[in-house]
C-alpha cells in the first residue's frame, strides 16, 4: 500500500506537469485576451495526431517532431485568432469569443473523425514503454522525459514573458489594454501572438498525453474539462497558480485512483466546487468576482 | 396599434391551429417524428432563453437538466411498472427533479461573473455525464430502456406530438410573459449592468436563481418526453455536449433574449440537423457543418436573424418612404418616422 501510494504520488507530479503546460497556454490566454479558449483540449488532440502522422507515416522520432509540430500549432493558433476571434467585440466579447472556440473545436473535431475515426491510437518511440528503476519503485521514462518537456517549456514561457520586450508588452496588455495601447503596443499583434504561443504548446501536451494514453478525437472533452477544472480552481489568469493547481489536482486524482477508478476524475470537480464555494475568483485569482 | 396586436394575435391563432392539425395532415412518420422532436426544441431553446437570454449569463450546462428529466422519467417508468399512457404523468415530475437540482448548482455557479459561469456549466455537464455513466441506478455506460407503449404504427408519435406541443406552446407564453414582467426587466437589468441593477433594488441572486431553475424544470420536462419518445436513456445522447451547443445556436441564431428567437431557431435548425442526419450516416459532416454555421451566425449575425432582419426591414422601409416623400411633400414624414426610431434603439431586446 505505502509503494502503491508512493507511486500514486510521483505519477500524479509527473503527469501533472503536462496538465501544468497545457494549462498554462488556457490561462496566459485568458489573462492577456480574456478568451477562453475552450478548443484547447481538441488542440491538444491536433497537436497528438500531428505527431502521430510524423511518427507513423514520416518515421519522424516524436521529440524531434516537435521541431515541426509546435510552429505548426502556433501558426494554426495565429490563424485562429486572426480569422474568428479578433473581429470579435463589445461587451459580450468573453461568452462570444468563447463560443466561437467551441465552433473551433468542433470542426477540427469533425475533421479529425473525418480523417483518422474513431478509433483509439497511441504515439510510440523506442522510449514510450521503457521504465527506469528510482527510489525502490519503477518510473515510465515517458512520464519523467514528459515532465521534463513541460518543465522547459514553462521555463521558455517564463524567459518569453519576463526576460523580453515582447514578454513586457504582453505582461502590459495583461494589466490595461487601453494603457498598453496608449504607450505604443499594438495590442491586436500581442493577442495574436499570444494565442499562438497558447496554442503552441498544446503541440507539446498532445506529443505526450499521446505517449501516455491512447486518444481518439473525442478525448478532447475529457481534456478541456480537467484543463477548465485546474484554470477555474487555480484563479483564471494566474499562471503559475495554474501550475500549482495541476500538479495538484492530478496528484490527488492519480491517489483517489488506487480506490476508485470510476470516480477519480470527479476529485476534479469537487475541488473546484468547494473552492468557488469559499472563494469565487479561484485560488490566486486576481479579479473581483462582480467586476464585468 | 391596435389593429396591429389582432393582427398579431390571428397570426399566432392561426399558427397555432396549423401546428394542432399538423399530424391529422401529415401522417408520415417520419414527418410527425421530426416535428416532435423540432417541438422539444423549441421547448429547450425557448427555456434556455429565459435564462440565458433574458439575464445574459450564457449557460452550456442545459444538458444537465435536460438529462436529470430524461432519467428521472427512464427510472421511475422502470421501477414503479406504470402504464403507456401513465408515463405521461411523470413528465411535469420530471421537470421537478431537474428544478431541485438547478437549486444548488445555480447557488455555486452563480457567484461568479459570466464567462467564468460558462466554464462551471460545462464543468457541471462533465459532472453529470461522468455520473451517468458509472452509477448503478443509470444503468451505467449501457444505458437503460424506457418501456414503450404498444400503439398502433401510424399514430404512434401523435400523443407525444401533443404533449410536446402543449409543453412548447406553453414554454412560449411564459416567456412573453416572463419578458413583459417586473421579474423579466429585472433579468435585463442584470444583463445589461448587474451592479448598477443591485444598485437600484434589484436582489440579483434570487432572481437569477429563479430564472435557472424555472428553465431547469422546462428543460426537464422537455427531456423526459424526449427520452420516452426515443425510448432510450444512453449517457453520452443524454448528456450530449453538441445539445448544449445546438440550444444556444438556435438562440443565437434566431435572436437572443427575444421570445420569437429561439422558437425560429429551434423550427430552422433542429430540423435542418435531423434531415442531415438521415442524409449523412457519418457524423462528423454535421459537425463540421454546425460549427461552420455557429461561426457564421456569430461572425456576421451575432444578434440573430430576427433583429438584424427587422433593422435592416426598417431602414429599407425607411429608404422607400424618403424616395416617396422626396418629391412630393414631407407632412406624411415625421408620424412614420417617429414609429421607425424606436425599432434601433431597442434592437437588442427589443424584436420580440
Amino acid at each position: 500500500m505505502g509503494t502503491e501510494i508512493a507511486h500514486a504520488i510521483a505519477d500524479g507530479i509527473l503527469g501533472g506537469g503536462v496538465y501544468a503546460l497545457m494549462a498554462a497556454g488556457l490561462t496566459l490566454v485568458f489573462g492577456v485576451l480574456d478568451i477562453i479558449n475552450v478548443a484547447q483540449g481538441i488542440l491538444v488532440v491536433l497537436g497528438a495526431y500531428l505527431s502521430y502522422v510524423l511518427s507513423v507515416h514520416l518515421h519522424i522520432d516524436l521529440l524531434v517532431g516537435l521541431l515541426i509540430t509546435v510552429p505548426a500549432m502556433f501558426v494554426i493558433g495565429v490563424v485562429i485568432y486572426w480569422l474568428f476571434i479578433r473581429t470579435l467585440r463589445g461587451a459580450e466579447r468573453t461568452s462570444m469569443t468563447l463560443l466561437a472556440c467551441f465552433a473551433v473545436a468542433l470542426i477540427i473535431e469533425g475533421v479529425l473523425y473525418r480523417e483518422f475515426g474513431s478509433n483509439y491510437v497511441s504515439l510510440n518511440a523506442w522510449y514510450v514503454n521503457q521504465s527506469v528503476h528510482i527510489f525502490g519503485f519503477y518510473l515510465a521514462d515517458i512520464y519523467l522525459i514528459g515532465f521534463g518537456l513541460a518543465v522547459a517549456a514553462v521555463v521558455v514561457l517564463y524567459l518569453i514573458l519576463y526576460r523580453t520586450t515582447f514578454g513586457r508588452a504582453v505582461r502590459a496588455t495583461m494589466q490595461n489594454q487601453t494603457a498598453a495601447r496608449l504607450i505604443g503596443i499594438d495590442v491586436n499583434r500581442v493577442a495574436a501572438l499570444t494565442f499562438g504561443i497558447g496554442v503552441a504548446v498544446t503541440a507539446i501536451g498532445g506529443m505526450v498525453y499521446g505517449s501516455i494514453t491512447s486518444f481518439t478525437p473525442n478525448s478532447g472533452y475529457d481534456l478541456i474539462s480537467r484543463l477548465l477544472a485546474i484554470v477555474i480552481l487555480a484563479g483564471m489568469g494566474s499562471i503559475g497558480g495554474a501550475l500549482a493547481a495541476a500538479v495538484f489536482m492530478t496528484t490527488i486524482e492519480a491517489l483517489v485512483d488506487i480506490w476508485q477508478p470510476d470516480w477519480s476524475i470527479v476529485v476534479f470537480y469537487l475541488a473546484m466546487v468547494i473552492v468557488l464555494t469559499f472563494r469565487p475568483q479561484g485560488l490566486f485569482g486576481r479579479h473581483a468576482v462582480r467586476a464585468q | 396599434m391596435t389593429k396591429q396586436t389582432v393582427a398579431q394575435g390571428s397570426g399566432l391563432l392561426l399558427l397555432l391551429a396549423v401546428a394542432a392539425v399538423f399530424p391529422l395532415v401529415f401522417t408520415n412518420p417520419t414527418a410527425t417524428n421530426f416535428a416532435v422532436v423540432t417541438l422539444v426544441f423549441v421547448a429547450v431553446a425557448s427555456a434556455w432563453n429565459i435564462f440565458s437570454g433574458f439575464s445574459g449569463y450564457l449557460s452550456l450546462g442545459h444538458a444537465v437538466f435536460y438529462g436529470t428529466g430524461a432519467y428521472f422519467l427512464t427510472v421511475a417508468a422502470n421501477d414503479w411498472k406504470l402504464s403507456a399512457g401513465a408515463i405521461f404523468w411523470l413528465v411535469p415530475l420530471a421537470g421537478l427533479a431537474a428544478a431541485v437540482i438547478a437549486v444548488p448548482l445555480g447557488l455555486v455557479a452563480l457567484r461568479v461573473r459570466r464567462h467564468t459561469f460558462v466554464v462551471i456549466t460545462i464543468a457541471f455537464f462533465f459532472i453529470a455525464q461522468l455520473s451517468a455513466s458509472n452509477l448503478s441506478v443509470t444503468g451505467g455506460s449501457s444505458g437503460m430502456l424506457v418501456p414503450q407503449p404498444n400503439w398502433a404504427g401510424a399514430t404512434f408519435n401523435n400523443p407525444f406530438y401533443y404533449v410536446a406541443l402543449v409543453i412548447a406552446v406553453a414554454t412560449i407564453v411564459l416567456a412573453w410573459l416572463v419578458r413583459r414582467s417586473r421579474f423579466g426587466l429585472q433579468l435585463r437589468a442584470i444583463r445589461d449592468d448587474e451592479d448598477r441593477a443591485a444598485g437600484l433594488g434589484v436582489r440579483a441572486m434570487p432572481v437569477k436563481l429563479a430564472a435557472l431553475v424555472l428553465s431547469a424544470f422546462i428543460t426537464g420536462m422537455a427531456g423526459a418526453v424526449w427520452v420516452y419518445f426515443t425510448g432510450e436513456a444512453v449517457p453520452q445522447f443524454v448528456f450530449d455536449p453538441l445539445f448544449d451547443l445546438a440550444i444556444v445556436l438556435m438562440a443565437f441564431f434566431g435572436g437572443l433574449g427575444t421570445v420569437a428567437g429561439p422558437v425560429l431557431g429551434a423550427l430552422v435548425l433542429q430540423p435542418a440537423q435531423l434531415w442531415l442526419n438521415l442524409e449523412e450516416t457519418n457524423s462528423y459532416s454535421s459537425e463540421i457543418l454546425f460549427g461552420a454555421l455557429f461561426l457564421v451566425v456569430i461572425l456576421f449575425l451575432p444578434r440573430g436573424v430576427l433583429p438584424t432582419g427587422a433593422e435592416y426591414l426598417s431602414k429599407a422601409q425607411a429608404w422607400i418612404r424618403r424616395r416617396r416623400a422626396a418629391p412630393g411633400e414631407t407632412a406624411r414624414e415625421p408620424a412614420a418616422g417617429a414609429d421607425d426610431a424606436i425599432t434601433p434603439t431597442s434592437a437588442p431586446g427589443g424584436a420580440a
